[in-house]
């Protein structure tokens, strides 16, 4: 394990409903920076994320995962995300009778903080959200929205965003571009930063709000190419992923 | 009128040994029957605060009445306190209100029937006193009016006969909590009939708060006329021994609506049968029934019945329920029934467990396992109710809030 690194993954297996999905996975994130892996439908990109915030579903086979420098590899999912993990859901649960206002709380950590609520809620778009029941008939875009504000106001040191731009349209995709930024904390100067992010894109249309360090193509359950998130990107454009499975099999 | 009173008491008697038609039959001959008793008209400040403290936990207030229209207490079998602070606003004991007013007697027993078991007829040959409360044509309560029905001695039957009517165009807000003292064994029977003018509104919103070893038989109608809508909300989180009620509404008038809203929590040891039943006999009536049952080892029936007998009339009934823990039983009886064409009703049902799913949302947030499922079970038990006062939602919030601590 090397102390440098934030998130530190280690030959890891993964299994889901007793069907291996992730073959040996090697990954690192370090302080500071953000990362994007793209991958084809079904490559286990989900799988990844929920198994680093540790839903019990996803279960480890065999491997390691580091976060801070301690093994969470069994840590329960409640205590990672009090020790820094934050996700936003690609599809996340309707909740009834906890009220979007409620969840911003419980990440806050607060019983009570209407001025705070209501400001955050204003930078997401979400403040005729507040009220109703979390997730309950939002359209694809809102969920994004209502996600990336219950992360804005848990503020983890990693944040694990699964296609956060699917499903919304390209009016409110620069608004989720900023959110994320928001919560990667990269409106303050490089020095500073000490936040990071994994960002999972089937598109890509996200890097063109927000600057990731190093790409990576998830496909087959392992992370099969490293490299320049652009460059990666339009070889995909260009070749489909087809290339990248081809790739794999030299 | 002596002669009605006549059949109305032959009534009683020939229903004294008739079970009633659902829920454990309770053997009163092993309680003792409380003598009638004039109504006391004591000050609130006399009743001891224990009690009182007690009483506050079902949403009546009796140490700060400035958030009342009006105030009753009855102990037992006697009522001990009627007050009222706004004109139009009635306010007393039933016994009372019918020396006053010759034509009350059109309204006792007509809408719950006097033999319909042995626990209505219990109630008519014991002289049941309770409340009579009444808005008088198109008078709007400011504040909600609320009333307290408390047994306080042990191994005794309470009886209670209440009666509400909201004349035209007027508006009623009630809240009322049933209590006990001790923890001894105790029975209460209460008959209240509501009548809804035209164009009249009532909400009553009743808390209840009983002991493991206290057999409740409440016994409620209401009749709706034109225009006119009844809700009625029910709490009841705290354990019981037995509890079967099944309030009865009959829209009579066109467009007369009603709502149904209860939120049940049977703990170990405590079998609750509970329903609402509406009859949509007018062009236009409506209803709407939620109930939110939680098991944590009690047993649950939970019914609801709407039958619609006339065109244009709409009705759905939703019942949701969770069963926490290993024990306890919830079982959903959701009935409707069509009688013409152009009716609409639904119904949906559910019972289960807390999905995990959700609890892991919420983990992943930062929430215990323990905060995740206690904020799911707050938003299952948090109906959203339309139409009711802000400071009666508070109330019903913060008695579900107060029981919930002991529960989860
Ligand atoms: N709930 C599930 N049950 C069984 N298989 C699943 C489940 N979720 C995902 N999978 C399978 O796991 C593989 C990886 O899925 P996922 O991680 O969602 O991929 P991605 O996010 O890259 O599209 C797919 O083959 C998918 O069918
Ligand atoms: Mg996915």
């Amino acid at each position: 394990m090397d102390k440098e690194n934030l998130l530190e993954i280690d030959n890891l297996f993964v299994s889901v409903d007793d069907r291996e999905i992730l073959h040996g996975l090697n990954l690192a994130v370090k302080p500071g920076e953000t990362n994007v892996i793209f991958g084809p439908n079904g490559g286990g990109k989900t799988t990844l994320l929920m198994t680093i915030m540790g839903f019990p579903r996803y279960k480890v086979l065999s491997g390691k995962i580091y976060f801070k420098g301690q093994d969470v590899t069994e840590m329960p999912v409640d205590e990672r995300a009090r020790l820094g993990i934050g996700i936003s859901f690609q599809r996340p649960p309707v909740v009834r009778g906890v009220k979007t206002r409620d969840m911003v709380l419980a990440c806050l950590k607060q019983d009570d903080n209407d001025a705070l609520v209501n400001e955050l809620a204003e930078r997401a778009h979400m403040t005729s959200f507040l009220g109703r029941d979390i997730n309950s008939s939002f359209s694809g875009g809102e969920i994004k929205r209502s996600e990336m504000l219950q992360l804005l106001a848990q503020g983890p040191d990693l944040a694990l965003l699964d296609e956060p731009e699917s499903g919304v349209d390209l009016e409110n995709i620069a608004l989720i571009g900023e959110l994320i930024n928001e919560v990667l904390g990269k409106t303050h100067p490089i020095r500073e930063r000490s936040r990071s992010g994994l960002i999972i894109s089937h598109t890509g249309h996200i890097l063109d709000y927000v600057n990731a360090r190093t790409g990576y193509v998830l496909c087959g359950g392992q992370i099969i190419c490293d490299g320049d998130p652009r460059d990666i990107l339009n070889t995909i454009k260009e070749k489909g992923y087809q290339e990248c499975v081809a790739c794999l099999k030299k | 009128m002596f002669e009605e009173i006549k059949i109305r008491q032959e009534k009683a008697k020939a229903a004294e040994g008739k079970k009633a038609a659902i829920g454990a039959d309770i053997d009163l001959t092993k309680f003792e029957s409380q003598d009638t008793s004039k109504p006391k008209h004591v000050a609130t400040s006399s009743i001891p605060q224990g009690d009182r403290n007690k009483i506050l936990a079902t949403g009546v207030t009796l140490d700060d009445v400035s958030q009342r229209s009006g105030t009753f207490v009855q102990i037992d079998n006697a009522p001990m306190h009627a007050a009222v602070t706004q004109d139009g606003i009635e306010v007393m004991a039933t016994s009372e209100a019918l020396t006053k007013y010759a034509w009350l007697k059109d309204y006792y027993w007509k809408a719950v029937a006097v033999d319909a078991d042995k626990y209505t007829a219990h109630v008519e040959s014991h002289n049941a006193d309770g409340y009579f409360m009444r808005a008088l044509p198109g008078v709007k309560s400011v504040f909600p009016v609320q009333a307290c029905l408390y047994l306080a001695r042990g191994k005794s039957i309470q009886d209670v006969h209440n009666i509400i009517i909201a004349e035209e165009g007027s508006e009623l807000h009630i809240i009322t909590g049933c209590s006990t003292a001790g923890r001894e064994p105790g029975v209460h029977l209460g008959i209240s009939e509501f009548f809804i003018k035209k164009g009249a509104k009532v909400t009553f919103t009743m808390i209840h708060s009983w002991s493991p070893e206290t057999e409740v038989r409440p016994r409620t109608a209401a009749i709706i006329e034109q225009d006119g809508l009844f809700m009625s909300n029910y709490v009841i989180m705290r354990p019981v021994h037995s509890l079967q009620a099944y309030p009865s509404a009959r829209c009579v008038g066109e467009n007369a609506t009603v709502r149904f809203n209860s939120v049940v929590v049977a703990t170990p040891g405590s079998t609750i049968d509970l329903g609402s039943r509406a009859f949509l006999n007018a062009k236009g009536a409506r209803t709407e029934m939620v109930a939110r049952t939680i098991s944590t080892g009690g047993d649950i029936i939970s019914r609801g019945y709407i039958e619609a007998n006339e065109p244009e009339t709409k009705g759905h009934l939703e019942c949701r329920g969770l069963i926490l823990g290993d024990r306890g039983t919830i079982h959903a009886i959701p009935e409707i029934k069509g009688t013409r064409a152009g009716v609409d009703l639904s119904h949906e049902a559910a019972v289960g467990k807390i999905a995990e799913e959700e609890v892991e949302y919420l983990m992943a947030r930062g929430l215990t396992r323990d905060e995740s499922t206690a904020a799911i079970i707050r938003g299952f038990l948090k109906v959203d109710i339309q139409g009711l006062p802000a400071m009666l939602n508070e109330e019903m919030q913060r008695a579900v809030k107060s029981s919930e601590k002991e529960l989860f």
